[in-house]
C-alpha cells in the first residue's frame, strides 16, 4: 500500500544552547527595560567575544557601583556616595532648589547642564488612584529643606500630567507661607516640533506663553 | 489601556496601541474629550481603541481647583460606573460640568454643578437620595435634612431634637435657589456622606483622598 503524504519538516528537538548559567545571564538581562529576550542574548554573546574588553570591566563597574550605592539622605539621587555628587558640589548654587518626581527626571535635567542649582527627588507624585499620598513621598523633607533657610528660589519640574500638576499644586501650597520664589516648567512647543502636528492642548499653552520678540 | 466614558455605551476599556508615544500622550488625558472608535472581534475580547482629540483640558491643569476638579470626577466616574452600561443623563451632566469647569469665571459656578453630579451619579447607580418630601411627615416643604442611614429628606419641623444628627440639605439641592459658599459645602459633606459608604466602604478609600484635596482647595476660596 503506497500513501502520498505532505508534510512539514522539523528541526530536532531543541536543546539549550548554552549552559544554565549563561542561561541566567540572558534571563537576567532580559528583565532590564528596552531589552527582550532575543536582544539579551545578543548582548550575552557580544559579553562572551569581548571578554576582556567589555564583560569584565562591566562586571567590575557593576560590583563598585552595587557596593556602594545609596540614596542621598538630602535630595533623594541616587548615587555611590551620600549627600551626593550633586549636593557636594560647591560650583552648585544652593539658593535654586529645582523639584523632580523621580531620579531619572533629575538625570534628564541634569544632562542638559542648564540648571546649576540643586535638587529634590520626591520619589513619586501624588495618585488618588494607586493611593499615593503626601506621606509616601519626599514631601516633609523637601518642606524642611526650604524651611531652614538659604534657598531663593524653588522650580517645581513635574510632569505636564494632570497627576504632576496635581503634584505641583499641593507643593505650591505647602510652599506658600515661606520666602522663597515659587516657579514652574514651561509648557509649549517642544523643539523641532511642527504646528501642524501638535495637540490643542500643547498649542493653547504655547499661545498662553508667548512672549514678544523685541 | 484607555478608559473612556460614552454617552451610548457608558464606560469602555480598551488598548490603545502606541498609547504611550509622544503623540499619543496628549491625548490620552484625563477630562479630554475624544473622538473614539472601539473593535473587538467578541465581547468578552479586550477591545482595540483608535482615539483622536477633540478637546485638550490639559491647558486647564495649570489651574490648582480645575486639575483638583477633573482628577476627582473622572477618579470617580471612572471607579464605581459599571463597564459597558449605558448612562446617557450621567454622560450629558459630566460633560457639562467639565466644560463648566474650564469656562467658569470662578469655581462657585461649578462646585453646585458638582454636587448635583455626584447625587446624580448616586441616583443612577441605584442609591439616590430621596429629597421629594419629607420621610417623617410626607410634606414637601421646608425640607432642611436628610436621615445620613436612609438617605431621604426630613422637614425642619419633623427633624425637632434629632437635627444634630442629620445632615443638613441645602436648598439648591430641592430648587433653583443660587448657593452660598456655606451651601456648597453643606452640599459636599451631604453628596460626600453616601458616596463614601456606597462606593468605599467596602474597598479602598483612596480615590476619595482627591475629593478631599478639591474640597480642601474650595474652602480656601470659600474663606
Amino acid at each position: 500500500m503506497t500513501f502520498l503524504l505532505q508534510a512539514v519538516i522539523l528541526l530536532p528537538k531543541a536543546q539549550a544552547m548554552a549552559s544554565q548559567e549563561i542561561e541566567d545571564l540572558a534571563t537576567a538581562l532580559a528583565r532590564l527595560p528596552g531589552l527582550g529576550p532575543r536582544s539579551a542574548r545578543r548582548a550575552v554573546l557580544y559579553l562572551l567575544k569581548k571578554r576582556e574588553t567589555a564583560f569584565t570591566p562591566l562586571v567590575d563597574a557593576m560590583e563598585r557601583v552595587r557596593a556602594n550605592l545609596s540614596t542621598c539622605d538630602l535630595c533623594g539621587n541616587v548615587d555611590t556616595q551620600s549627600p551626593c555628587g550633586i549636593c557636594t558640589d560647591p560650583r552648585r548654587d544652593p539658593r535654586s532648589l529645582c523639584v523632580v518626581e523621580e531620579v531619572s527626571d533629575l538625570w534628564a535635567l541634569d544632562r542638559s547642564r542648564l540648571f546649576v542649582g540643586r535638587y529634590h527627588v520626591l520619589g513619586g507624585r501624588l495618585s488618588a488612584l494607586d493611593g499615593i499620598g503626601p506621606e509616601d513621598l519626599g514631601v516633609a523633607s523637601l518642606v524642611a529643606r526650604v524651611a531652614a533657610g538659604g534657598i531663593d528660589e524653588v522650580v517645581l519640574a513635574m510632569n505636564a500630567t494632570l497627576e504632576g500638576q496635581t503634584t505641583a499644586h499641593y507643593l505650591a501650597e505647602r510652599l506658600e507661607g515661606y520666602p522663597v520664589r515659587l516657579t514652574q516648567l514651561a509648557q509649549g512647543l517642544p523643539m523641532g516640533g511642527e504646528l501642524d502636528y501638535l495637540d490643542e492642548g500643547t498649542l493653547a499653552q504655547a499661545l498662553r506663553a508667548r512672549k514678544p520678540m523685541v | 489601556m484607555a478608559r473612556l466614558f460614552t454617552p451610548e455605551h457608558g464606560l469602555q476599556v480598551g488598548y490603545v496601541q502606541g498609547g504611550r508615544s509622544t503623540a499619543m500622550r496628549p491625548v490620552l488625558l484625563p477630562a479630554n474629550l475624544v473622538t473614539a472608535e472601539l473593535r473587538s472581534r467578541s465581547p468578552d475580547q479586550l477591545a482595540s481603541l483608535t482615539v483622536e482629540l477633540s478637546t485638550s483640558r490639559a491647558p486647564y491643569y495649570a489651574e490648582p481647583l480645575a486639575a483638583a476638579a477633573f482628577e476627582w470626577v473622572t477618579l470617580l466616574t471612572a471607579t464605581v460606573a459599571p463597564d459597558d452600561q449605558p448612562f446617557p443623563r450621567l454622560y450629558a451632566a459630566l460633560a457639562a460640568l467639565l466644560e463648566l469647569v474650564c469656562v467658569a469665571p470662578s469655581a462657585r459656578w461649578w462646585a453646585r454643578a458638582m454636587v448635583q453630579y455626584e447625587a446624580l451619579l448616586l441616583a443612577e447607580l441605584g442609591f439616590g437620595l430621596d429629597l421629594e418630601r419629607c420621610a417623617v411627615t410626607g410634606e414637601r416643604k421646608d425640607l432642611a435634612y436628610v436621615s445620613p442611614r436612609t438617605g431621604r429628606a426630613v422637614s425642619l419641623h419633623a427633624a425637632g431634637v434629632y437635627a444634630e444628627k442629620l445632615l443638613p440639605l441645602p436648598a439648591f439641592l430641592t430648587s433653583d435657589a443660587e448657593p452660598d459658599w456655606e451651601q456648597l459645602l453643606q452640599g459636599f459633606a451631604l453628596t460626600g456622606h453616601f458616596i463614601e459608604r456606597q462606593f468605599f466602604a467596602e474597598r479602598r478609600a483612596d480615590p476619595l483622598a482627591a475629593r478631599v484635596m478639591m474640597i480642601d482647595r474650595l474652602k480656601r476660596i470659600a474663606g
